[in-house]
């Protein structure tokens, strides 16, 4: 059976989600193989087993980590000629998609982004499904030339633990010049809030303008639910909370189980990083906003008063 | 430092957007048509470092004749020069032709200092021709910029990542899109409408650019969408006025649907 590579998505060895997201993929297209990027690989080994992967191919080289997406890329089109697997799977982040668009120049295949799910068309061949036009359309596409490189959405297959073997094979890589070209100045971390990452969070609560910039009433909902918070561009660009977590089409675009809209009117910008959501709630004073059309439930009402009665009937219930 | 900004043109997102039933393809004849949103960004950085030094901005698209749109756009607003690359047989084409066709037009314009884009277009999204354009020219790319500064030999961007905010330094040429955080774009002058009325713009097709129709195209493309289907609307949801009693009925929802 053809090997499908899964590049790890992790922090220090610590695997997000996604990854065993993509190593339960694999197996619907072949032997999962994991490549394996950076330090910590003690830490992110048993996640890979546990997940199914058979092979690791593990590199670790200061240029992988110190230099930005060419390095990654670099590695996997040697592996994609040396092995010639099925397809290769990468997290579709920002910096996977760019690993993702180098490794397809360089190898000369076909890629799609994006994707929420992804199936084997029966004949060794990939078919996946995307939305287009801010959610409006689902999109079913295939990769007609080459390895298809395929960037995976988080949350796009539910984690199926599988052992695998897990065996290590080091890989040598020297990286190029132009792997050189651009490199990490600096690096300020963000305020860790402790809340769930906004594209992976099952809930998210989001805040716009009806919020008037005071996020304090969205927060309190959202951990009472252990929610990600999220904020619309207006929020963001007001100021009021960071771009990292606006939701909308310049932003994050995000499908979790239950999305609430607080003091958010809906528009397209907006819809285009929400409306695949399972099930969406909304509280505004407008009656007329269009995220009402949107909606499974909705109230028609001041956000200040409504979320903390919310809250506390939440808390009261955990009892 | 010259500067070549890539532009897209693309359906209004306002717009009832949809794919041509026939081949599957973004439907752009039917649909009104603008610059994308996110390329007047480009155009506004280019525009400002060029003002704060020397050099010029060359606006290059690659789409049908109605792009010209797009590209009048970016005149008016202060690039000095525009090419269109224009050709039947780029119809459908995928990220990776797309990236191969910018390329071309980018070597036969001459390599600038400093290529400038978008984050992504507002129809496709996917955000990789940047990346891939950076990979076919040979140059560094940093992308999703939101802070853009210009020294001698190199530049320096301040990206806002999920876990960090990093300054990413990279030395000329190079690519560097950038987000919609990164400046206010300008609305054109009267003056700047009357100017780009005079500002050349070259028109080429693929063989101006050694291209051939078998590398470009629908028929020629990576991948194919198979089929497309409208999201179908939503029920309609209950909807409760707040009487005092809309956050508990909020909550008894929440527990219906086992969220609580």
């Amino acid at each position: 059976m053809a090997e499908v590579l899964v590049l790890v998505d992790h922090v220090d060895g610590t695997c997000r989600k996604t990854t065993s997201e993509l190593l339960t993929i694999a197996r619907r297209l072949g032997e999962p193989s994991a490549v394996f990027v950076g330090a910590g690989y003690d830490t992110a080994a048993p996640t890979l087993a546990a997940f199914g992967a058979e092979k690791v191919y593990r590199a670790d080289s200061d240029a992988l980590t110190a230099y930005l997406v060419v390095p990654q890329a670099e590695l996997l089109a040697q592996l994609v000629e040396r092995v010639q697997p099925a397809a290769v799977l990468i997290a579709s982040s920002a910096e996977g998609k760019e690993v993702a668009a180098r490794l397809a120049v360089k190898v000369g295949s076909g890629l799609i982004t994006d994707a929420v799910d992804v199936q084997s068309d029966g004949n060794g061949g990939v078919v996946t499904t995307q939305t287009a036009f801010a959610g409006g359309y689902t999109v079913r596409a295939t990769v007609t030339k080459g390895v298809p490189v395929i960037a995976v959405k988080p949350n796009s297959a539910p984690p199926e633990q599988v052992s695998g073997a897990a065996a290590v094979e080091a890989v040598d890589y020297t990286p190029s010049a132009l792997a050189q070209g651009a490199r990490i100045a600096a690096s300020t971390p963000r305020a860790r809030t402790g809340r769930p990452e906004l594209t992976e969070a099952a809930i998210v609560v989001s805040g716009g303008r009806g919020t008037g910039g005071d996020f304090s009433k969205v927060e309190a909902f959202a951990d009472s639910l252990g929610a990600a918070v999220g904020a619309s561009r207006a929020a963001v660009d007001a100021g009021w909370y960071p771009h990292t977590s606006q939701v909308g089409q310049t932003g994050k675009q995000v499908s979790p189980q239950l999305y609430v809209a607080c003091g958010i009117s809906g528009a397209i910008q907006h819809r285009a990083g929400m409306q695949t959501s399972k099930t969406i709630v909304a509280i505004n004073k407008d009656d007329e906003a269009p995220i009402f059309e949107l909606v499974d439930f909705g109230v028609v009402g001041d956000l200040f008063a409504v979320l903390p009665a919310a809250t506390d009937a939440v808390q009261a219930s955990k009892g | 430092m010259n500067i070549v900004v890539c532009v897209k043109y693309v359906p209004d997102a306002q717009a009832d957007r949809t794919f041509n039933a026939s081949d599957n393809t973004t439907d752009r004849a039917n649909v009104d048509g603008l610059l994308s949103e996110l390329d007047e960004y480009a155009v506004e950085e280019a525009l400002k470092i060029v003002e704060a030094g020397e050099g010029e901005v060359t606006v290059v698209t690659v789409g049908p004749d109605q792009a010209s749109d797009a590209i009048k756009k970016a005149l008016q607003m202060g690039a000095d020069k525009g090419v269109h690359v224009n050709d039947d047989a780029i119809h459908g084409s995928d990220a990776i032709a797309t990236s191969l066709v910018l390329a071309e037009a980018i070597k036969k314009i001459g390599m600038p200092d400093l290529v400038v884009t978008g984050m992504a277009s507002t129809d496709g999204t996917m955000g990789v021709v940047p990346t891939m354009l950076a990979e076919r020219l040979g140059v560094p790319a940093v992308t999703f910029a939101s802070e853009l500064t210009v020294s001698g030999s190199g530049v320096s961007v301040r990206r806002d990542g999920d876990a960090a905010s990093v300054t990413i330094e990279a030395s000329v040429p190079c690519l560097v899109s950038v987000t919609d955080q990164i400046n206010e774009p300008r609305y054109p002058s009267f003056k700047g409408i009357m100017a780009a009325k005079k500002k050349p713009v070259e028109q080429w097709t693929l063989a101006d650019l050694g291209l051939d129709a078998s590398q470009v195209g629908l028929a020629n493309a990576w991948t194919a969408v198979q089929s497309f289907e409208a999201r179908p609307p939503r029920a309609v949801g209950t909807i409760v006025k707040d009487e005092g009693d809309g956050g508990a009925k909020l909550a008894g929802f929440l527990s219906e649907r086992k969220f609580i």
